[in-house]
Order: structure tokens, then sequence, then C-alpha cells
């Protein structure tokens, strides 16, 4: 099976239903995304598939194959340097474990919507776990991302 | 901020600035490494120093970096990056050449010193009042050798030279870095007692400007955690756990398991049946095809409901053991103007990080290695060595970063670690095993906060002052069973009652009863311990008190606490910033609480908005914390705010409960945490202080709970099941 992960091609001998978090980990050997829940209840996983967030952990890697899948590990651009400058100048991460999921979705959400208000950074987040509730400055580091990307 | 010298801590140890730190160069071109000595820094020839090469608390390399070895495991909380304020403050370096790595194995190095100093660990939040000295001391002396070394090589005085951002210069036009110097530096013998920096001229403790040493790896999906270890034919195990706690295996059949592709061995381990595998899925597709019969003859068999209602007929017994008496409750509350009273009762609660439980096990030739969140790791390498049979200078334990633990990697039967060197050695150690826990197991594996009872009953004289407070306590221990079996002395487990027997309101005649409750279920500490359920029935209970005098919360309080400066600090401040006693719109309502917990005082007010359905959001919170010496004060800030989320989260949400004895949750679907919509804006407000530093890891989730049970109450609702959301209670 073939995969495409950040405009690379990858030859996996995989279950077509394994999910695609584990062919990323697994056999790719990809692991800046995370496994939290494995039944799409928390985000850690989410990676971009044509420009999408999705969550890996519930998506088989079968049906992925031959997309475009961009991982934490291939964010690259405006959008991502913004959000990760964002996040280190105001310390969001605490554990850190869930953030890989954080900005992937942060990414997706300001790609598409460069100036979110708070309601649609809530549309976009509240599927995000973070167990450590760094939530106030995800938020926070969305708005900063926003305004980099402005000016 | 102007800080006043610490006074000496009574948490350090007084022998720690007599020894002197030792000079380890054992590896050709490592430059300056130090340590501290076991026994006499001079009679410590080198050989053996290298013999024990993470025997050390930093190292400055050629190449100019600066790693410090942490004793303390950082699990989110911070302290990898708190030590290295405390290194660079001293040693004079710019915090952007630090790194930092966990270090484990020596707890004559590593010992937490805040627990005395014999075993080393992460846990009450005590690392930053632990190592505050000697991480400063370490790196004092390192810039004391550092300096000489350029003295010497510039054949100028000492006290020439100076230092900053991690150059060394001398008037003349001179300078080197600490790289350049590193080597000769640790041919030098290594000075007594150099002294630590006044307090006031501290550039970085207490700095806004100093940051997190792991934000930007974390941002970029860098960092790596124990999931993440990647070692040549590594395989990867999940195990099949019995559905009940206290089973085992009886048998097992493995056909249909090894059938599945990529599936290595199945192999039984003293927790359950492990099926391993050449990669994560094919260990869990074999895991489902696996057909285990269980013994569950000794199981608990009892189900939550069934558990609280023994608690509640306990409740009405005589206590198995009084935690505090002073004056005569009885009495008092005979004789009391107005009585009011409470039943309260909290759910088991599971930690639920985010990193579900792992660790990863090799041996190679006699020496054991496990990589893992090694919160005791004094204890992890006992348990390590002794399933692999070598002796414990044989195991190394690598501490990785820990994606959370809120208390869950501190485990003293070392779970996961166990089931990862059994696994290995079960294949005869010819591959490095990853024993990966999946959610479901995560959150079925117990190791829960305790479900608690409590009942209390308060007076109050004509006057409207407390004069009487009668409080049980029905519940499990977390110590009994445990290596700290110990400390449960005279049938109370201080872990149960801390936060009601040593209250600091003055109230003349207190009573706090435990009955302690043997049940299958495994607990453990979960961050804030037994603050979780004490300050949420105290707080709430005073307020009643208030309500029932009728004073305001905060003057109520107040009064009570004339003996401690402190919470009252907290408490104003808290008040202040929040506009308490300022009228409200319609609809909102506030809530105050203030509890010590791990020696730091924090005070909540949460205002929360009802809604027309009957519910309700939290939409602040204002936090002001006394936790000493603020030696990152974001941080502080930081830990705040998550610890508020993480309350906010179990008090709105979280419980586990057992069917039949069998845990009814699995994911995060019905064992629901705080979500981001759901965090209200949290203000922190630090007060300044030149004290010795306390912990701020767990003392920030005590208060919330009553503060929002607080509101809610001059809502008109009672809050004393948790969580609310199992709706309207009387």
């Amino acid at each position: 099976m073939k995969l495409i992960v950040n405009d690379r091609e990858y030859e996996v001998d995989a279950d077509p239903e394994m999910p695609l978090v584990w062919a990323l980990r697994d056999l790719v050997g990809l692991t800046g995304t995370k496994f939290g829940c494995g039944a799409a209840q928390c985000g850690a996983c989410t990676v971009h598939v044509d420009g999408q967030p999705i969550r890996s952990c519930v998506t088989p890697v079968s049906a992925v194959a031959g997309q475009k899948v961009v991982t934490i590990e291939g964010l690259t651009g405006k959008v991502a340097e913004a959000v990760t400058k964002a996040w280190t100048a105001l310390d969001v991460p605490q554990c850190g474990y869930c953030q890989s999921g954080q900005v992937m979705a942060a990414v997706a959400l300001l790609t598409a919507t460069p100036k979110p208000s708070d309601a649609d950074i809530d549309a976009a987040m509240d599927g995000n776990l973070c167990r450590c509730a760094t939530y106030q400055r995800i938020r926070a580091g969305i708005h900063q991302a926003s305004q980099t990307l402005e000016g | 901020m102007r800080f006043l010298a610490p006074k000496p801590s009574p948490q350090l140890s007084p022998a720690l600035s007599r020894r002197r730190f030792l000079v380890l160069s054992g590896v050709a071109g490592a430059g300056l490494t130090l340590g501290l000595p076991i026994a006499s820094a001079k009679a410590q020839p080198a050989a053996s120093a290298a013999q024990t090469p993470f025997a050390a608390y930093l190292r400055v390399a050629p190449d100019n970096s600066v790693t410090v070895l942490s004793a303390h495991m950082d699990m989110g909380q911070g302290i990898y990056s708190g030590l290295a304020t405390l290194v660079a403050e001293e040693l004079g370096a710019d915090p952007a050449q630090l790194r930092v790595e966990g270090a484990a194995g020596n707890p004559k190095l590593y010992g937490n010193l805040a627990w005395g100093g014999a075993v080393q660990g992460t846990g009450g939040s005590t690392a930053i009042a632990s190592s505050f000295e000697r991480y400063r001391r370490a790196g004092a002396t390192a810039r004391a050798m550092l300096v000489q070394a350029a003295a010497n090589e510039w054949k100028v005085p000492a006290s020439e030279i100076t230092v900053e951002r991690g150059v060394l210069t001398h008037r003349s036009g001179r300078r080197a870095t600490f790289g350049e110097l590193a080597e000769r530096a640790a041919a030098l013998p290594v000075p007594a007692d150099v002294p630590l920096r006044d307090p006031k001229d501290w550039t970085l403790i207490g700095s806004e400007s100093v940051r997190r040493v792991d934000s930007a790896d974390k941002s970029t999906g860098r960092q790596t955690y124990t999931i993440d270890v990647k070692l040549p034919g590594l395989l990867t195990a999940v195990v099949a756990h019995p559905p009940r706690f206290g089973g085992s295996v009886r048998s097992f059949d493995a056909t249909a398991a090894k059938a599945v592709k990529g599936v290595v061995e199945v192999v039984q381990i003293s927790r359950g049946v492990a099926v391993i595998a050449e990669h994560t899925w094919a260990a869990i597709k074999g895991r489902e095809a696996l057909k285990v019969e269980w013994n569950l003859d000794t199981a608990e068999a009892r189900g939550t409901a069934e558990l609280m209602e023994e608690f509640k007929r306990l409740a009405a017994q005589p206590p198995t053991a009084v935690a505090a008496r002073r004056g005569d409750a009885d009495k008092a509350l005979a004789g009391a103007a107005k009585v009011v009273e409470a039943t309260y009762e909290f759910p088991y609660l599971a930690h639920a990080a985010l990193e579900p439980m792992d660790a990863v096990a090799r041996k190679d030739g006699d020496v054991l290695e496990v990589w893992g969140g090694h919160q005791m790791p004094d204890l992890y390498q006992a348990k390590a060595a002794a399933i692999a049979g070598v002796s414990p200078d044989k195991v190394r334990l690598h501490v990785m970063m820990t994606g959370g633990s809120f208390g869950r990697r501190a485990t003293p039967d070392a779970d996961v670690i166990v089931e990862a060197v059994e696994c290995a050695k079960a294949i005869g150690w010819r591959a490095p095993v990853k024993v990966l826990w999946t959610r479901e197991d995560d959150m079925q594996g117990g190791r829960y906060r305790p479900m608690y009872l409590h009942t209390v009953k308060a007076g109050l004289d004509a006057a409207g002052n407390p004069v009487a407070w009668k409080h049980r306590i029905v519940g499990q221990s977390i110590l009994a069973n445990s290596p700290f079996a110990a400390m449960v002395k005279d049938g109370i487990d201080p872990t149960s009652v801390e936060g009601v027997s040593d209250s600091p309101y003055a109230v003349p005649n207190l009573t706090a009863e435990l009955t302690t409750v043997a049940a299958g279920v495994p607990v453990l500490w979960w961050r804030s311990v037994g603050h979780t359920h004490t300050a949420y029935a105290m707080e709430t209970m005073i307020d009643q008190l208030a309500t029932a005098a009728g004073r305001d919360p905060v003057e109520f309080r107040r009064a009570l606490l004339t003996d401690h400066p402190r919470h009252r600090r907290v408490l104003d401040l808290a008040a202040e910033k929040a506009g308490w006693g300022q009228p409200l719109a319609a609809g909102r309502f506030r809530g105050v609480a203030v509890h010590e917990s791990f020696a730091t005082v924090v005070a909540e007010v949460a205002e929360i908005a009802m809604d027309d359905r009957g519910g309700f959001r939290v939409e602040r919170v204002v936090c002001a914390v006394d936790c000493g010496v603020a030696v990152n004060p974001d941080q502080i800030r930081a830990q705040m705010e998550g610890g508020i989320g993480f309350g906010l989260g179990a008090i709105l949400h979280s419980r586990i409960t057992l069917t039949g004895g069998e845990v009814d949750q699995s994911n995060f679907d019905g064992y629901e945490v705080l979500r981001f919509t759901e965090m209200p804006r949290v203000e922190v407000h630090v007060v300044p202080s030149a004290e010795p530093p306390t912990g701020v890891g767990e003392p920030g989730v005590p208060p919330i709970g009553p503060a929002v049970a607080n509101a809610l109450a001059a809502a008109g609702r009672t809050a004393r099941i948790l969580p609310l959301s199992r709706g309207a209670q009387t």
C-alpha cells in the first residue's frame, strides 16, 4: 500500500484496517502524532489529509492511500510557523503530549479562517483534550498567531 | 520584586551545604561534570566517578552546552525548566544553552530532600523545595571552577573576572565561553562552600522573561515520550488484564492470537497475558483474538453502589480511628445555637493522563535498561532487578518526559514497568519490548483516587461563631498495603484526613474521625491527594456556616484565620482582584475557597453564570497563590491554570463506577474531563514572598471544587454528591 506522508511516498505492508496512527508511528516511524484514546475522543492523533484535520486513530490506513497526509513533522508554511512561534512564546505546553494534535487543529483552523472569533476557536478546538488544561493558553496562542499572520 | 535571603528550609539537609561537590571527569572530553560526593570528595577517585556517569547534577560540555541532570521527573509541571533556572542563575549561563535530562539510580545524589533524602521521587509538590539549594549550589560551584580556570589561563585574579550569559570576561579584553574552559575547569580541585548569590542580585529566579526549556520541542512534535522510544528490533505488547480487580489467569488459548499477522509471542505474566507483536496494531488485534479463562474467585465483585451503601452503614457506627480531637465537639454541638450538617459523596477518579501507561525494557548482557515515567525510580529499579535476577546497580533507568501523570506514574507496585520487564524476560531477552496500555486498559486499570463519604456536623454559638465541628470520613487507605504502610499510624492514613485534621480554622471543639474500609479496587494518590475531597467538604461547610450566621464568606473566614497570615493574604488578594462584594449581572454568582496543601496556600474565587435551564458555566476564576519564592512566575501561573482546569473537570464530570466488580467507563466518552469550551477565564496572582519555595503542581486543584460549589449555593443549589453532572441534588 502506498502512503504519501509529508510529500514523501512510503510503501507499507499494512492490514487495510490498521488505523493510520499506527501506520504513521510504527511503520513509517513518525512518532510526533500521538495515540491518546483510539476512539476519536481526544484529538491527540490529529493529522491533515488533503488539508483537513482528521483523527488518525479511527481512520483506516486504506482510506487515505494515495492521499496527501501531513503530520506535525511535515508542517510548513507561514501559518505553521506563526502557531509554533506563538506556542513557544506563551509557553502553551505543559506535558505536551496533546500538543501535536492541538497544533494540527490550530493550523487547520487558521488556514481556513485567518481571523477566527472565539466561537470559531471553540468549534475547531473542542475535540482536542488537554489533561493539563492548557486551554486558556491555546486560545491565546491562536489569537496571537492570527495577529502575526495579519501583520 | 525584591527578595530577602531565604531562610534555611527545614526540608534542606543541613549536611548538604557542608558537603563538597565532586568533579566527575572520568570520560575524556566530557568537560566539567558536577555531582555530590557520597563520602569525602578528596578521597573519591576519578575512576569510581567514571563508573557512575549519571551521578551528577550538571555537565558543561566543550560544545558549550550545559546539561542539567534532574532529580525529578517532569510530567508537565515544568520542573526541568525550574532546575534549569536555578542552575543558570548561579552559573551565569545563557538560559538558551541549557538542556535538561532526567537522572536516576543513585538516591544519595538524587534523593528527595523534602522526604528526608533516602529515596528519589517526584510527588507531593516537593521538587523545587527539595532541589532549590542543591541545584543552585551545583551551578555556583561550576561557575567558581570556570572562573578559576580562566584566572589560571589568563594569569589574572579570579576576582577580576565576570561571567555573563555563558561568557567569562576580563577587563583586559580576554573572553572565553564555558565550553572553551570546561575541560581545564574539570581538572581543578572542587571548591567547598561556594557562596550563593544574594537574592537581590537574582536575574533569572523570579523573572518573567525566562521561558520553559521544552516548549519548542513540544510545539513541533520533537519531544519524545516513552511511547516514542525506538530501538532496533523493538516489539510491542498489549496485555489482557483480568476483568475484575484481584482476578488472575486460569488458562488461555493463544491459537487465534498467534494466527494474527505480526504477532510474535503470547506469554503469561504476573498480571495477565501479554500479546507481543511486531507493531501495536498486531498486538491489539492479537489480544482481540486471545481467549483467556480468568480465575475470579477472590476478585472484587461489588459495585460502587454497594460500596457506597456500606460506607453509609459504617458512617453510622463508631469510627476506626480518631485523627484529631481538640475540645469536646459533641458537648459543644449539644449546646450550639445552630447546627448545620451535610453528607458528601466523592467518586473514584481515574488520572487519565493523555499518554497511556507504558514502559520499555531491554536486557543486553547483564545490564537491564528500562524506559518509562520513573516517578519513584528506586522502587522501580528494585522491582526490575528482582525480575531480571540482576543487582539493582545493573538496572539503568531512562527517565522519559511523561505525557501527564497526576500521580499515576508513582505507583509503588510499578505495574506497567513490571509488565515490560516480564515480557522481555518471557521471550528470553531476545528483543526489547514496549508495553502499551490502550485507553481502555488505562481507564480500567485501577489505582484510582479513592471513593469517600464524609459526614459533617458543625455548630454556631448565639453570636454566630463556630464552636463545634465533627467530621467523619469513610473510605479506603492509599498507604495501607503499600511500601509506605509505616506512615499509617494508629490506624490513621494521613492522606485520608489531611486538610480536615489539620484545618487552620479556629474552631475550639473539633473531632476528625476516620473509618478505613477494605475494598478490592486499587487506589492511589491523584493530584493533591486527600485535599481533593477534604477541601471540598471543609470549604463548602465553612460557607454553609457563614450563611447560617448571616455573615459574608470572606469576612467569616478571615475571622477564623487570625493565626494564619498566609491564608488571609491569599484570601484578601483573590477577593480584591475578583471584585468580591461588588454587584454582579443577573444570573451570575460568586463563590470563594481557600486551602493549604503541600505548604502552599491558594485562594480561588469562582464566578458562575446560571442558564435558564438550570445549568451553569464557570466563567471566571481568580486565583491567589503563596508558594514562597517564585522561581518561575509564569510557570506558577501555568500550574494554577492547569490545576483549576483539572479540578474543575473532575467536579463537573468525572467518576469511575463499578458494576459487579467491573469498571463501567472505558474511554473519554464515559469518563468525561474538562474540554476546551468549558475552560473558564483564569487570572492568577502570585504573592511576593522571600520564604523558601514550596510546590505548585497540586495546590491549585483543591479550592476550585468548593469555590464553584459555593457559587452554586449562592444561586440556591447545593452540591454534595460529585460529580455535579449527576444532576439535581438536594
